[in-house]
């Protein structure tokens, strides 16, 4: 059967492409992972359909596009919660629906969250390029064209059909994350904790920074208090590689939490946020407030490991 | 002598899932060296739940899986690995650039010439000069980071980034010379343009040059660029 067209967009919000888990491997050539920044909301949604968890969706950011089935297809809608309908009828997130032919998926506006994932049974027939069909929208390739969907694109998912079976399941209502306005995120010191002082330290983990409207996928900048190097520091470091999550402090004394579409960097890194907090930086949105809380190694393995049992139970039950 | 270069890898954690190994304190061609050593090293003997590993002047991230591996585990492998004969290291290719200087292509020519107290044509004798050791790649997929340029080089930064830099610009900045791979905002200052692909995300590899190699450009006029991009 192959690939199918089974939406096409009618009008496009701001920003909705194609991620999946992201790009890895090819961080020596400079090819950073992308990928979904919520990849528990990506993970669930995909299962929701009967895809792989690893199945490419669209992220939707903020606004949503307006979209028409062309054929039935099953979907799902997990993560930021944009008030999703089906034609008039107010779409339930977090199950999976049957579109039928003709239906129009559209957002009434953003609730709670940043991104939305919209998951199709039998995913997103889009070229592999270097192991993923993510989007890099810097250095335009993967996904549609390396872009943005706008008007009048199409999106073909591979036997659509077979998926239909995939209708009504739902994800356990407790496992849902909730994206508060005011967000704690765990933290690791380091690597470069030892350039800051105690005080700058302190600073960091005992004041609320808010996210500002320059973030994007590359980073959520925040503002609040300067978090101050030490005395006879360079205002740099020398380059090296960095990891979604790292808290750095550029010159301005703000920190940018780093997200998935950077390799290198050259500024200090006060902490780094733990793999079980990472989906929930996809969910924060300018005017948020975070407050960071610093943990042990252990705390972090343990969190990983609840994130883990959570979908893997969900998995199993699928 | 030389102190530059750690005598054992120091060990940064970058949270629960990355581990920074740095072999130096310089942007150093020995030091750079010491971490092409370590990554041809891991690559033929690939670190069980590594998933990604970055090179980059002076140190080596590794980012793991945490249900695989443990940052103690890995911190083991490498102590281990550094012991290892690895002398094993290929020889850097030497690969040549051509670059069409100055005019719309390298719109900072002059101003770097007049920076230096020099003229355009020595500022392109310079850098064709001399050739180039390409420490690491990144910023964006496929740019170069290359040194060391010629003191007589040596320039800052723009003070005003441009927004939009051409894809294939080659450019300066302090010691180091690059070029924009894709097209995208920066502030190196920029001499020429390059016909060469740097980065084509279908093909394999993805991008022309690799940490490790050496670099030399060469200067080519309008016809020859017409030439070079067919």
């Amino acid at each position: 059967m192959g690939a199918v067209e089974t939406l096409e967009i009618l009008t496009s919000g701001p920003l909705t492409t194609v991620q999946d888990r992201g790009r890895f491997g090819f961080g020596r050539y400079g090819v950073p992972p992308s990928g979904a920044v919520d990849s528990f909301s990506l993970r669930v949604g995909n299962l929701l359909v009967g895809n792989r968890e690893d199945e490419a969706s669209l992220e939707i950011t903020v606004i949503g596009p307006k979209i028409i089935a062309l054929i039935d297809v099953i979907i799902a809608i997990t993560g930021a919660d944009l008030q999703p309908k089906v034609n008039e009828t107010p779409l339930e997130m977090w199950c999976s629906h049957l579109l039928k032919k003709g239906d129009v998926l559209s957002f009434k506006g953003p609730k709670s969250g940043c991104r939305a994932y919209l998951a199709i049974g039998g995913g997103i027939s889009v070229q592999n390029i270097m192991g993923s069909k993510s989007t890099n929208l810097a250095a335009q390739f993967g996904g549609l064209e390396g872009r943005p969907f706008k008007k009048g694109d199409t999106i073909s998912s591979d036997s659509p059909a077979r998926y239909l079976k995939a209708v009504g399941r739902s994800f356990d209502k407790a496992l849902i994350p909730s994206y508060e306005k005011d967000q704690v995120l765990r933290v690791i010191s380091g690597p470069q904790d030892d350039h800051f002082s105690t005080k700058a330290k302190e600073i960091f983990l005992g004041s609320p920074f808010q996210v500002t409207p320059q973030s994007d996928r590359t980073g959520i900048r925040l503002a609040g208090p300067r978090i101050e190097t030490k005395k006879n520091l360079k205002e740099s470091i020398i380059s090296e590689g960095v990891v979604p999550g790292a808290v750095q402090i550029p010159g301005d004394a703000q920190p940018i939490i780093i997200l998935g579409e950077t390799v290198t960097g050259g500024y200090r890194k006060i902490a780094t946020v733990i793999s079980a907090d990472l989906p929930l930086l996809g969910q924060l949105k300018p005017g948020d407030t975070v407050n960071f809380l610093k943990v042990s190694m252990d705390e972090a393995y343990q969190a990983i490991g609840s994130v883990s049992t959570g979908a893997a139970l969900f998995q199993s039950s699928v | 002598m030389k102190n530059m270069l750690y005598s054992n890898p120091q060990y940064r954690v970058m949270g629960d899932r990355a581990l920074l190994v740095e072999l130096g304190d310089e942007i150093d061609v020995e030091v750079n060296n010491k971490v092409r050593e370590l990554f041809v090293a891991i690559k033929a003997d690939p670190l069980e739940g590594v998933v990604e590993t970055i090179p980059s002047y002076r140190s080596l991230l590794l980012i793991f899986d945490p249900l695989k591996t443990t940052l103690s585990l890995l911190q083991n492998r490498v102590d281990l690995l550094k012991t290892l004969d690895l002398s094993q290291l290929p020889e850097p290719r030497r690969i040549e650039i051509p670059v069409l200087y100055g005019s719309e292509y390298g719109p900072d020519l002059e101003w770097v010439a007049g920076y230096h107290g020099i003229t355009p044509d020595e500022v392109i004798r310079l850098h064709t000069a001399h050739t180039y050791h390409v420490y690491m790649i990144g910023f964006m997929p496929g740019f170069p980071y290359m040194g060391e340029l010629p003191e007589a080089l040596m320039t800052p930064r723009r003070e005003t980034p441009r927004t939009v830099v051409p894809r294939g610009s080659v450019a300066l900045a302090q010691r180091q010379t690059g070029i924009y791979s894709t097209q995208s905002p920066g502030g190196w200052q920029i001499i020429g343009r390059t016909p060469l692909t740097l980065f084509d995300p279908g093909k394999w590899p993805p991008a022309l040059l690799e940490m490790g190699d050496r670099v030399k450009f060469f200067a080519i006029d309008e016809e020859e660029m017409t030439d070079w991009e067919q």
